[in-house]
């Protein structure tokens, strides 16, 4: 090339990189998401992340790893206090109460998707699942991501070992202890149990059986709730898990999700756990074992059992103290999310339920459900019945607290520590101290 | 030394021997452990290397473990390492001049700096986490590198060692260079810092293996994954309910996560011994 | 480290600055203390004159103390006296109720209670077997450099670090031990069993002290002159007697200084362990006060209530501060 040539080639490309350059440096808005899914549910973020950026060039999401729920909640709350806030939060289901109540800190997902011109609309989504995020009259705060609600996982290689039918998990309480029983006849070392004790024993056992958790409907109606969960009825299920204990029938395994490797090493033949652990255990239990989903069992003699079963998992949150252009990218976020296609995607990734009506219809449509039988048994659960004030989730401030102290006192509980009743006084009593604290700091 | 020679050193070895299989167990079934994999460790116990070494550690340190964010280890070491390296001489260089001002000078609040240092002993960063935080949120120094380094630097440790070798320094010494006309920091350069040598050299270990092994204070600064210390990540990569817990990849972490500081102290041993015992002097 | 090295002198009664404020120590070989100075406030007769320099020099570390010690600690002080929402929306002045409640709270006294066992049979538990190690490499001569090697090592480890190594032979389901401990019949859950759980952690927390106490207590040995031990062997004391009579009194002020070291240690430093195996379960069975102030803190949200358990910690290294001072150095014999 002669020199002119060069200089000229040279020139071009500068000009190309600037056009390009300008292009890109157009103002995209950046938005911050900070999560709490790690593993597998990462990729799934990211790629939810990634999908909205491709469909569009104005927005960015950035889905940022920042720990566990507890972690990413106060990093949040850190962050906000030292004004480096991000745009979207995932926050833990029992943290609801503790947002809800920041009114200065947190934008209203119905609030953003009004000012920004976004359609929406709240009865498209499953009363079950939005129940939780919604005010009493109906008006949507927080935008449900990952819900998910606990189902009955079971050995179908152990049931036939212990001349159980394969197909048939057991739907009440003494069956449960009757399988049990016979699992352990047949060599398996535990009979069942469980993640999450507060999220499952207490809580949507209570749902479950129609019974309050606490007062002034679960909290939802105000902040001068109180804790009922030391009734007679609560107090026969504790006791009798913890002559379960005794012997190994019903085997505590830690706190969270720290059991889960009891049942995907078959050591328990049966497995209290959260619907989203679905893919987990698929991978586990390959090759290994077969396994089948079940309802939560119930006691038959209380009337109104079964109930509906109340949701876990997390929402997003949308903090203040952002720009009105951002805040219309997060909307147009929530809506891409909530499109039927996308929903109905993370649903048979993931295990966590559709949000929305019409992503089931549409798993449903796709055979879904026929070629992984179970996995529909989550969203049968919650629709068993229109909610009632009992059983359309909880509202209690300070509650993540309150739940480590229900992890200590049932710890205590089957430790042979404490009786069933004197473990469920205490957390009734500890618990209630922490929901007046909360009231006082938040009226 | 005296009678029963012989009985006294087999006994000696018995305990010693005993002592280091107390003490090594745990490091050897970590390593092997991160030898395996995930399936082989779930319902089995080797007590033997397996064949996945090679692959377990490269997929940790390209990839990271479950749980880590999915950060790369190699990413985390590199962090752990300018963060320690950036305690261990920050803290050497401020303290060291801080001795030399206190010892060599006269001058007003000399005293009053000297208390506040020996202040710092009674506020841990237990004492202060959540201020200490605050104040580092506020300066806009969150999962920074300074963020994770400076808070730590301040050290009434080092300042103390340094005064202390200064108050042995001969007097002559100042003496020569003050009639030679050399300034106060010729004298520092030229003379007083070759003669901390031996004590900087010393120091330099024991504040690397403390920068290294920093958990609480980088866990509450840093929350983005790739500022991640490879000690704070440790936590996060610990199974808590999986389904599969990956413990392969784990002590793949955990291994990779103790060689540096262990290889430093190994390594560097008399200085390492040394520095211990002067700065608890 | 938290250590401050501002050396022992043959005055034990000097004042502040020369004795280590927590730590006194395995004081120089008595030879060289006769000579040295007693350093008290006194300091160079030679020094320079400049004006500016001296702060300048003084300047970083002084500016970074202020800013990230004594700035928040004040914060700190202030905190345990309000009660706020946690996102600091809303703020109340209360007073001591923080406190009140604090010492009102039966847990808060187990919490004591379980910090005392646990750094007491943990200091215990480091000591005996560092000091066993030590007398035992002393007498050996052949592999002595091999053995002092290896017992170093845990030093280099992070308390997190022991956390997870100690967690994993003992975690009910893919740990070694607990396998182990299941084949002869005794079922290991130690996030069941309260006492189990406090156990575990005590051995995490040891493991990795005893190098420390170790590499000390052969220093101390090793400075004690073969003279006077030769002297009682001759006057026929055994081995036993010798090393009670004489070489452990001898021994006292590594054996006070390694004390208070791994009492401060036991109390502060653990929290990676407790953090990492027990998360202070089961039913606060290995909640220790440090650990509390975290989770109350950064987990639980109170931020008055952690503030306030943070002044009373702060309090008690005070303490153990001016004890190790005025009360130890006194009975330590030299």
């Amino acid at each position: 090339m002669t020199r002119s040539g060069r200089w000229f080639t040279l020139a071009a490309l500068i000009a190309v990189g600037l056009a390009v350059g300008a292009g890109r440096a157009e103002a995209v808005v950046e938005i911050q998401w900070w999560h709490a899914m790690d593993g597998a549910l990462e990729e799934w973020v990211k790629d939810l992340a990634d999908g909205f950026n491709k469909s569009q060039s104005e927005y960015h999401v950035n889905a940022i790893y920042k720990g566990n729920y507890t972690e990413v909640m106060t990093g949040a709350i850190a962050a906000f206090r030292a004004k480096q806030q991000p745009h979207i939060v995932q926050v833990i289901e029992v943290g609801t109460g503790t947002m809800m109540a920041a009114k200065g800190a947190v934008k209203p997902v119905y609030e953003l998707m009004a000012d920004a011109n976004e359609k929406f609309d709240p009865k498209a989504y499953l009363p079950a699942v939005t129940g939780y995020y919604t005010t009493p009259d109906g008006r949507m705060l927080s935008f449900p991501l990952n819900s998910s609600t606990p189902v009955l996982y079971y050995n179908k290689d152990a049931f036939k070992k212990a001349g159980l039918d394969p197909n048939k998990p057991p739907k009440t309480w003494p069956e449960m202890g009757e399988y049990g029983k016979k699992l352990q006849a047949a060599g398996y070392p535990c009979g069942f149990s469980s993640q999450w004790q507060q999220w499952i024993l207490l809580e949507n056992y209570s749902a479950w059986h129609n019974v309050p958790i606490a007062t002034k409907q679960n909290g939802f109606a105000g902040f001068d709730t109180e804790l009922q969960l030391n009734t007679p009825i609560h107090v026969r299920i504790i006791d009798q898990l913890a002559q379960w204990q005794k012997t190994k029938l019903f085997d505590y395994g830690g706190r969270k999700g720290d059991a889960n490797p009891k049942f995907a090493t078959g050591e328990c033949g049966m497995f209290l756990g959260s619907s989203a652990s679905y893919a987990g255990f698929v991978k586990a239990a390959q090759g290994k074992f077969e396994f089948g989903i079940g309802m939560m069992p119930y006691w038959p003699d209380v009337a109104g059992a079964p109930q509906n079963s109340i949701i876990g998992g997390a929402s997003l949150w949308v903090l203040s103290g952002h720009k009105p252009e951002e805040y219309k990218g997060v909307a147009r976020f929530f809506t891409y999310l909530s499109s039927p296609e996308v929903q109905a995607a993370s649903h048979q990734r993931t295990g966590y339920l559709p949000i929305t009506l019409a992503a089931y219809e549409l798993t449903k449509k796709q055979g879904f459900y026929e070629k992984n039988p179970g996995t529909d048994t989550s969203i049968r659960q919650i629709n068993n019945k229109p909610p009632t004030d009992n059983s359309k989730g909880l509202r209690l401030g300070n509650y993540a607290q309150i739940r480590d102290v229900m992890d200590e006192e049932l710890e205590a509980v089957w430790a042979g520590k404490k009786t069933a009743k004197e473990g469920l006084d205490a957390i009734v009593k500890r618990g209630n101290d922490l929901l007046r604290q909360f009231e006082r700091t938040n009226h | 030394m005296v009678e029963r020679r012989r009985l006294g050193m087999l006994t000696a070895h018995a305990v010693l021997g005993a002592g280091l299989l107390a003490v090594g167990f745990p490091l050897y079934v970590t390593l092997v452990a991160s030898t395996h994999t995930a399936q082989e460790l779930l319902g089995h116990f080797p007590l033997w290397f397996g064949g996945h070494m090679i692959e377990n550690y490269a997929r940790v340190l390209s990839a990271g473990g479950r749980g880590a964010g999915s950060a790369p280890v190699l990413r985390m070491l590199v962090n752990s390492l300018v963060m320690a390296g950036a305690v261990a001489v920050g803290k050497i260089a401020i303290s060291i001049l801080s001795a030399y001002a206190i010892v060599y000078f006269r001058f007003p609040f000399r005293m009053a700096c000297f208390w506040t240092i020996f202040l710092t002993l009674m506020l841990p960063v237990e004492v202060r986490i959540m201020p200490t935080f605050k104040v580092v949120a506020d300066l806009g120094l969150l999962n920074t590198y300074a963020g994770l380094s400076v808070p730590l630097i301040a050290s009434a440790t080092a300042t103390f060692l340094f005064r202390q070798f200064f108050l042995t320094v001969p007097e002559e010494l100042a003496e020569a260079a003050r009639i030679d006309g050399a300034g106060a920091l010729r004298f520092f350069w030229s003379i007083l810092a070759p003669l901390s040598r031996t004590n900087i050299a010393a120091l330099f270990v024991i504040l690397f293996i403390f920068g290294w092994n920093q958990f609480l204070w980088p866990l509450m600064v840093t929350t983005d994954e790739r500022m991640l210390t490879v000690v704070m990540a440790i936590k996060r990569v610990v199974p808590t309910g999986d389904a599969v817990a990956e413990w392969n990849l784990v002590m793949a972490t955990v291994t990779l996560a103790l060689l540096p500081p262990v290889a430093v102290v190994v390594l560097m041993q008399r200085w390492f011994i040394k520095g211990l015992i002067e700065t608890e002097k | 480290m938290r250590s401050s090295s501002a050396g022992t002198t043959s005055c034990a009664s000097s004042s502040a600055p020369t004795t280590s404020p927590r730590l006194s120590g395995v004081g120089p070989p008595a030879k060289e203390r006769a000579t040295r100075r007693p350093a008290s406030l006194v300091h160079k007769r030679v020094v320079f004159r400049n004006r500016g320099l001296p702060y300048l020099l003084v300047a970083p570390q002084m500016i970074i103390t202020l800013v990230f010690f004594i700035w928040p600690a004040g914060q700190m002080l202030v905190q345990s006296v309000l009660l706020q929402d946690a996102f600091g929306l809303s703020t109340q002045f209360v007073w001591f109720e923080n406190f009140t409640r604090l010492f009102a709270d039966p847990y808060y006294i187990q919490t004591f209670r379980v910090t005392v066992i646990f750094s007491g049979a943990t200091a215990g538990l480091a000591l005996g077997a560092g000091l066993l190690f030590a007398v035992m490499a002393d007498r050996v001569v052949r592999g002595a450099v091999g053995y002092k090697t290896l017992l170093m090592t845990p030093y280099a480890i992070a308390p997190v670090v022991s956390g997870v190594l100690w967690l994993f032979m003992f975690d009910p389901t893919v740990g070694v031990v607990a396998h182990g401990l299941r084949r002869i019949g005794y079922t290991w859950n130690h996030q069941l069993n309260g006492s189990q759980a406090l156990m575990l952690v005590i051995l995490a927390a040891a493991w990795k002290q005893i190098s420390y106490n170790f590499l000390f207590f052969l220093a101390g040995l090793q400075a004690i002159p073969k003279a006077v031990i030769e002297a009682a062997a001759i006057d026929g004391a055994g081995p036993g007697r010798r090393f009670w009579r004489i070489v452990f009194p001898l021994l006292s002020p590594t054996t006070f200084f390694l004390v208070v070291v791994n009492l401060v240690y036991a109390f502060f430093d653990t929290f990676g362990i407790i953090y990492t195996v027990t998360g202070g379960g089961p039913a606060k069975a290995t909640e220790t006060l440090v650990y509390r102030v975290f989770n109350d803190g950064f987990i639980g949200l109170d931020f008055g209530g952690s503030a306030a358990q943070s002044a009373v910690l702060m309090a008690i290294v005070i303490g153990l501060t001016v004890i190790q001072f005025r009360y130890i150095e006194r009975r330590v014999v030299y």
